[in-house]
């Protein structure tokens, strides 16, 4: 039984060669598979939440070394959760990008889609730093290949700014691990927590600027300001199947940041006192201002929605910022609602895109399909903007909430609600130029003869379903917020009192732990 | 040593980052590779500099060389080598698409006559 906790990362590795090498020509077989893998990881993922629920932590030791020594994989309440989060998303992007034939437009999609699921599952199921940067490795080098999928010139430029950042920030990211291994002689991430209390408090200088490249390097996954440029452009020219799976690429910087942050470098000790716990707010809320400001400000429907997500995560970073297990509790409840809702919008103006020349907001006529693609637009704006119904409303008033406990919430309250205000005049603008004032526009025989031309298709009935599968699970995830934010207040206080965690990675016995036992 | 061995590592990352900061793609890749060895330099280092020491249990040998920034610099040259290649490939369809290797998106105000002069 406890061989399951591998399965998020060693299935999707199986998998991929498989479609590689025996599928290759096919592409019905390669999305049977690819959609086997992704519902098997569903029910794996569902398994190990379940397992995880009652707070007991899953160790499991690669080739049975023991924690220090060897390399482990850790399935606590949080690293559970995020890898459900992720086989759910990966099972309606699929989805969608098998209806919309995204997926025939180049090569080898469903193979690369498999290794980027390999690489955030490890991500969020190891417990080792280095591992981490193994898996963000994985995840990124897959990720390359699904961002230039398709191909075309203004997509192979974004793709090499995104590549080009990216290898900045595991460069950033060894220099990081580096300097860590070299002020503590370990990297497994609950021997780190123990030894990071060892050091001399008038020599902190190395763990320090360790602590902070760290920071830097999932601040660049996080994309938040000023380290969020690489963003915009890379995720409005990716394939949108590809960018709706990118919603939860820059959440693996923001859980690295929380279990980092809280287990190793909590806020309370000492040699890293006045760190993270004080620039980060200032930051988070930038990001949360420039993101909503951009939602206004787009020119294009993409663009905005990317805007968005950098708000979304500014707002997420806000709530980490603030290092409670209230705020905390209510990050991950925003983590969840808004991995959604990006991933929803990124959809929802791919299928506007199936028929319109283009995606700046400009007065067109009305796409088609226009009555039930600006119905689930509104969902998923009213979603993403946080207004009453939907969850993006509770997980702000949730972070709200916490931000009470801070020295001055004025600040956090000014620009969440500011910056609120600000991406609804957005979103409502972009829906009512796409949508509204399109009924409008007379049909000029020139845009007809256009329109024959390029033969618009409407989208495919199964494009809706994964769109719509995605909003009414944002439904129910507001319907059912009571149990979820419980299961998220457990959580957070899991990582607050991360003592079994610690006792079940150090203490579980395995090839070479006397040694570790005679140094206790 | 410690001299030579931080004196070489800082001069990679400068020249790195000054590359990197070319914009232009053929620059920024070396500039790329020259930050991969000073950080395999940098995590080689952070063992320690031991000289003449094995990594190994030896019989009859006191002091050993810390085995691990090994371990780790071998995965992280596979990494960069294996990363290096893909940026290659993407640069290279980038620019036969667009006939055009710089990094940045194009700007309206970027005009022909200034190209020139820099």
């Amino acid at each position: 039984m406890m061989h399951w906790i591998l399965m998020p990362i060693i299935l999707p590795a199986i998998l991929a060669p498989f479609i590689v090498l025996a599928a290759r020509y096919h592409i019905q077989i390669q999305r049977v598979f690819s959609m086997a893998g992704v519902v098997a990881l569903i029910a794996i993922a569902a398994g190990l939440a379940w397992q995880a629920s009652d707070g007991t932590v899953t160790l499991y030791q690669l080739g049975d070394w023991a924690a220090p020594f060897g390399i482990v994989v850790v399935g606590d309440r949080l690293s559970t959760l995020m890898v459900l989060l992720t086989a759910i998303l990966a099972f309606f992007v699929l989805l969608y990008s098998i209806a919309s034939g995204w997926d025939e437009r180049g090569r080898h999609f469903h193979a690369l889609f498999q290794f980027q699921l390999m690489g955030i599952m490890g991500a969020f199921l190891t417990g080792d730093l280095f591992n981490l940067f193994v898996f963000f490795e994985v995840l990124l080098i897959a990720s390359y290949g699904l961002m230039i999928h398709a191909g075309g010139r203004e997509r192979l430029r974004a793709g090499v700014q995104y590549v080009l950042f990216n290898l900045l920030g595991s460069t950033l990211f060894l220099f990081a691990l580096g300097a860590i291994y070299a002020e503590t002689g370990t990297l497994n991430m609950a021997d780190l927590a123990q030894r990071v209390t060892l050091i001399d408090a008038d020599s902190t200088v190395g763990i320090r600027v360790a602590a902070v490249l760290l920071l830097l390097v999932f601040a660049i996954k996080a994309a938040l300001v000023p380290l969020h440029f690489w963003l915009p452009s890379s995720y409005a020219e990716a394939p949108a199947p590809v960018a709706a799976l990118f919603a939860i690429m820059t959440k693996v910087g923001a859980y690295a940041i929380i279990r980092v942050y809280t287990i190793v470098f909590p806020p309370d000790l000492e040699v890293t006192a006045g760190l993270h716990n004080d620039w980060l707010l200032p930051a988070a809320l930038v990001s949360l201002a420039l993101g909503m400001g951009g939602v206004l400000a787009a020119k294009k429907l993409d663009r905005l929605v990317t805007f968005a997500v950098i708000g979304s995560m500014g707002m997420v970073m806000v709530a980490i910022s603030l290092f409670t297990a209230e705020s905390i509790a209510a990050a991950l409840y925003y983590i969840v609602h808004s991995t959604l809702a990006a991933a929803a919008l990124f959809l929802i103006v791919d299928l506007v895109r199936t028929s319109r020349p283009h995606l700046d907001l400009t007065l067109l006529p009305p796409v088609a399909g226009a009555a039930l693609i600006s119905g689930l637009f509104f969902v998923a704006a009213i979603a993403m903007a946080g207004l009453p119904p939907l969850s993006g409303f509770l997980g702000k008033l949730l972070i709200l909430d916490a931000s009470f406990e801070t020295a001055n919430p004025v600040w956090p309250w000014a620009v969440i609600l500011t910056a609120s205000l600000i991406s609804i005049v957005g979103f409502a603008r972009a829906g009512s130029t796409v949508f509204w004032k399109a009924k409008s526009v007379e049909e000029t025989p020139a845009e007809e003869a256009e329109d024959k031309l390029e033969d618009r298709p409407e989208p495919a009935t199964l494009s809706y379903v994964a769109v719509g599968g995605l909003l009414a699970l944002l439904i129910s995830y507001t319907v059912f917020s009571g149990p979820v934010h419980a299961y998220m207040s457990a959580t957070s206080e899991q990582l607050f009192a991360p003592e079994s965690y610690f006792s079940t990675v150090l203490e579980t016995p395995g090839k070479l732990s006397t040694p570790k036992e005679e140094a206790h | 040593m410690e001299f030579l061995v931080a004196s070489a590592i800082g001069l990679l990352t400068a020249a790195g980052i000054y590359l990197v900061l070319r914009l232009r793609t053929f620059p920024v890749i070396l500039g790329m590779s020259l930050l991969t060895y000073a950080v395999n330099v940098f995590l080689f280092a952070s063992g320690r500099l031991t000289i003449g020491a094995p990594p190994i249990l030896v019989k009859g040998v006191e002091t050993y060389t810390d085995p691990l920034p090994q371990a780790l610099v071998l995965t992280a040259i596979v990494i960069s080598f294996g990363m290096t290649a893909v940026v290659v490939m993407i640069a290279l369809g980038a620019f036969l698409s667009s006939e055009d290797d710089a990094v940045n998106d194009a700007e309206e105000t970027e005009t022909p006559a200034q190209e020139d002069a820099s």
